[in-house]
């Protein structure tokens, strides 16, 4: 495990890179912790300073030093992306090995619900949610609600690996061997997916915080949160680019984009390394 | 072409079931709300002039049989799929007492002109460049849009919408970043109408593209990579047969179909990300009318948004499905 | 016979893989010091296990030579209507003008060769329309005509691969290969995939083929009953040399390397019920190839000069070429086939 890690630091640009941005943002992020400010409250400070020695990221309109702030928001954003991957993963898993190893009804069933999944657009019903729960819509009910949405292409992936797995050697032994179908799947099968598990959920991380960074700016999730979402809403809301105060904006998108690149070169790199083909190429074998 | 009917057939089937799935989870969701449609236009209607509680009460009364909320719950879900086969959701608040589908009726076509545009020709550009970026692993135009492709794919749409409005509201001031068209132009199909519609598309209809342009040439690139070392393309070119059409027809068209598939399934995702986009530009599709009915705690609207875009997704996965077999001669005998 | 009849003319070709994995040179020399002639009209089979270099070394005859592959030293010269053509000097656009009319090539693997999304028909336009020269008509008849010849109806033309068998495909691909009647065709392992039955077929019809338009045929496999049917001469490769070669009753009947001695003996005969001797050790990698005679760590008769010298391909009487030390001497088939005495190892 860890020798695979440091192949792909050593060789591979797109991982290294992406190392680097992931861990410098959560990083940033953990800095929340030692903060010296509490990230709810307003007018602490001199509203609207730009970014000086004093104030790294400046300040906003609502007096918030933005650099202690924006480690809140990172904090929370990052930690819902997690929680959504976590959340899904088990659904993707869980689907994914039972359609494909135990085949059959359960395959044609629960890929029939993936495919009904695969269809809806999410966007208008989180929507939906938030419209029904308002401010009962909370980080960890909108993490739950998102992971529900969130499994079925990955599940469809886990499913085409464990199809292959069902027909090698060592599955027809375990079988022998008396071990039950769900200790196969996760005891068995489980590792030859993780790596796939990792890869999706990466790019799952980009749709959820994407999406939570969506519903956040128009509003639609509970505004006083410390999100990479809310605080774009709140610049937004005081127009910050109308006013002159560009940093608010600024900063926090491109260190939301930076995220999102680094989570990127990630899952690409890693699904470089799942599939052999491109990884022997890169080798100019 | 009967194997081709029973394929459309099962498609079909499953396009019901999306529907009705979807339409379904939208209802229940929606009857969960902790605020009453009846209660809000009481509030709207008594703030603006004073009302004597038995006129309240009618009302009250009025209102609860309109929105059909007087039955239990199992009888309402009824009553919204009997309404719903007919195209009735029910009025909206927003515009009371418009009905809620003629709302999303006159938002629908912006959006779908949008997202159609937009994502045919992100699919299209994006998958011929990513085929010839494949094939000419060596282009250093093709190595540079990649590495492009790359920072550009994974930001999300609203934060690309939200840096057009900032590049050309604030810093560029060239193009309307609000609005489908502008305000002294009559709707008309004179020139200027159309012209003024066709201008006001031009920054949501790019930032959807550049958002999906990076996709679809990412994932074409890396398809296109695999298939050149395919037996039958080594063995065109070994028998000399033209370089251009190797890459159309036998790289090219090989891999236009695992994108076809990628491409329904990404649909829902493309769907929302327009709505986002359009939010963004204040565009007068189904995003900006399912934001302001938000707001307004227009129940009926935002219901009615929900399953129209269900409805919406599942017809253009249908559709694509549809003509998959054109593409891919093996799924007919499959 | 004279030099003029000689189709093909390979001198002392070399070509080796050339790889770079992050900084680190790797070389594999899959083809070491060839010299061969293939004449008009007949078969010339080339044998060898398999990563022997035979693949790498038809890819080189048939001008397939792409990076990482690298031709280092020799030529492969052609001669069709008496103009001579070195492929590994010649200009993409001369190569072109002969490929598919001149030389053509069938590959392994008959249902990865045809692209899947398109009709058969289109396919043969694809491949033959431009060399042939005819007008659509006139090309279509000609198409059919030789589908015919291949007991294929027309009407595979408007088929998609996937929807004829194995055997028809197959077929399909040996139609497309010589449609254009060309004067020299590599077929690379074409019978492998298939059934027994469906293999007999396949190679009755390539000779018939190569009869009737009076072509060359390079027939590579590893599988020497296949050549005991097919080739006339025959050369036996091994780690990227030909160790042997003559005409295919020579091979075996009177092979004199060790080498085809073991692969001749290994096949099976009808009556014969004695244990078949194996090979020990295996193949040697051919990016340390050992010193001297590539075959010696398996060779049972194996001598002290074998590891340092490398033999050259010495001419014999009737046309026959041996590269061995000890092809003199009268070995007696159980020293060479059961034990392996004598060995250096």
């Amino acid at each position: 495990m860890f020798s695979v890690f440091r192949d792909l630091i050593r060789y591979n640009m797109e991982f290294a890179v992406g190392v680097v941005l992931v861990g410098a943002i959560v990083l940033f992020s953990l800095l929340s912790f030692i903060s010296p400010v509490d990230p709810t409250a307003i007018y602490t400070t001199i509203p609207d300073m730009p970014p000086s020695a004093e104030y790294w990221f400046g300040t906003n309109s609502r007096g918030q030093d933005l650099f202690w702030h924006l480690t809140f928001a990172f904090r929370n954003t990052l930690f819902f992306g997690l929680s959504v991957a976590l959340l899904s993963r088990v659904i993707s898993i869980a689907v994914g090995l039972a359609a494909g190893y135990l085949g059959g009804w359960t395959d044609r069933v629960l890929m029939f619900v993936n495919d009904i999944f695969v269809a809806l657009p999410t966007f208008p019903i989180l929507v939906l949610f938030y419209f029904v729960l308002r401010s009962d819509l909370d980080m960890f009910k909108l993490a739950l609600i998102m992971a529900c949405f969130g499994w079925p292409y990955d599940a469809r992936l886990i499913r085409s690996v464990a199809l292959g797995l069902k027909h090698r050697e060592f599955t027809r032994h375990a079988v022998f061997a008396g071990m039950s179908p769900v200790k196969i799947m996760f005891e068995e099968h489980l590792p030859y997916v993780m790596p796939i598990v990792f890869a999706t959920a990466m790019a799952n991380m980009i749709w959820s915080i994407g999406l939570e960074v969506t519903l956040a700016v128009l509003g639609f999730t509970n505004i006083n949160i410390p999100t990479v979402g809310t605080a774009l809403y709140w610049a937004n809301n005081h127009s910050a680019m109308v006013v002159g105060v560009w940093w608010w904006i600024v900063i926090p998108v491109v260190l939301i984009v930076l995220t999102f690149l680094g989570l990127f070169l990630l899952a690409v790199s890693m699904n470089e390394y799942i599939d052999p083909r491109s990884r022997l190429r890169r080798m100019g074998a | 072409m009967s194997t081709y009917l029973v394929f459309a057939l099962k498609r079909f089937l499953q396009f019901l079931a999306v529907v009705f799935t979807g339409v379904s989870a939208s209802f229940f969701i929606a009857h969960l709300s902790p605020i009453s449609p009846v209660e809000t236009i009481i509030g709207r209607v008594s703030g603006q002039s004073a009302f004597s509680p038995e006129a309240v009460e009618s009302l009250r009364q009025t209102l609860t049989e309109l929105f059909g909320l007087n039955v239990p719950l199992h009888e309402q879900y009824f009553n919204f799929l009997r309404r719903f086969l007919v195209g009735d959701l029910g009025p909206s608040l927003l515009a009371f007492p418009t009905p809620a589908m003629k709302l999303v009726g006159l938002a629908l076509p912006w959006t779908v002109g949008l997202l159609t545009l937009s994502t045919i020709l992100t699919w299209l550009v994006g998958n011929i460049l990513g085929g010839l970026a494949g094939y000419y692993q060596n282009s250093r135009l093709l190595k540079a849009f990649g590495i492009v492709a790359i920072g550009v794919q994974p930001i999300p749409y609203y934060i690309v919408a939200f840096l057009m409005v900032i590049i050309f509201g604030f810093l560029w001031p060239v193009l309307p970043v609000s609005g489908g068209f502008a305000m002294n132009v009559r709707p008309s199909w004179s020139p200027e109408f159309v012209g003024s519609i066709l201008l006001h598309g031009i920054l949501p209809a790019a930032s959807l593209v550049i958002v999906g342009l990076g996709t679809w040439f990412l994932g074409m690139r890396a398809l296109v990579s695999n298939i050149v070392t395919e037996d039958y393309v080594t063995y065109a070119e070994l028998a000399g047969v033209r370089r251009e059409r190797i890459v159309s027809s036998y790289v090219i068209r090989n891999a236009m179909v695992p994108q076809l598939t990628a491409l329904a399934m990404s649909l829902g995702g493309i769907f929302s990300g327009t709505i986002i986009t359009e939010q963004v530009f204040s565009y007068p599709g189904l995003g900006t009318l399912l934001v302001r009915a938000v707001n307004a705690g227009d129940s009926a609207v935002v219901l009615a948004v929900s399953c129209v875009a269900v409805i919406a997704v599942a017809t253009a996965i249908l559709l694509i499905d549809l003509i998959h077999p054109l593409l891919d001669p093996r799924i007919r005998v499959e | 016979m004279s030099v003029t009849t000689d189709i093909l003319t390979v001198d002392r070709l070399r070509a080796y893989y050339q790889m770079n994995y992050f900084g680190i040179e790797r070389e594999v020399r899959a083809v070491e010091d060839v010299t061969m002639r293939v004449k008009a009209n007949e078969v010339y089979g080339i044998a060898g296990e398999s990563s022997s270099g035979k693949t790498s070394l038809i890819k080189v005859l048939a001008a397939a030579i792409r990076p990482p592959l690298r031709v280092l030293e020799g030529s492969v010269t052609y001669r069709f209507n008496g103009n001579p053509l070195d492929i590994t000097r010649a200009a993409e656009e001369e190569i072109e003008a002969v490929r598919w009319r001149h030389l053509s090539y069938i590959m392994q693997g008959s249902m990865s060769v045809l692209n899947p999304v398109r009709r058969i028909g289109r396919i043969f336009e694809d491949f033959a329309f431009r060399p042939m020269g005819l007008k659509r008509d006139a090309f279509r008849a000609a198409v059919e005509a030789h589908l015919a010849r291949l007991h294929l109806e027309p009407g595979v033309m408007n088929s998609y691969p996937h929807e004829l068998s194995g055997g028809m495909r197959q077929r399909v691909t040996i139609a497309l290969a010589t449609v254009c009647r060309p004067e020299f065709i590599i077929a690379d392992e074409p019978t492998t995939a298939l059934d027994v039955v469906v293999q007999k077929d396949v190679l009755a019809m390539i000779r018939e083929v190569q009869q009737a338009l009076g072509s060359s045929v390079v027939f590579v496999t590893h599988d020497m009953a296949v050549h005991a049917s097919i080739a006339d001469r025959l050369a036996i490769v091994y780690a990227g040399r030909i160790v042997e070669e003559a005409p295919t009753r020579t091979i075996f009947t009177a092979a004199r390397h060790p080498y085809t001695r073991h692969l001749v003996a290994s096949l099976p005969r009808i009556g014969d019920t004695s244990p078949k001797p194996s090979l020990e050790g295996r193949p040697p990698s051919l990016a340390e190839p050992p010193p001297g005679c590539r075959f010696h760590p398996r060779c049972p008769i194996a001598i002290e000069r074998c590891r340092k010298e490398v033999p050259i391909l010495e001419e014999w009487p009737g046309e026959h070429r041996v590269a061995c030390f000890r092809a003199h001497e009268a070995i007696p088939a159980g020293e060479i086939l059961h034990l392996k005495r004598g060995s250096l190892q």
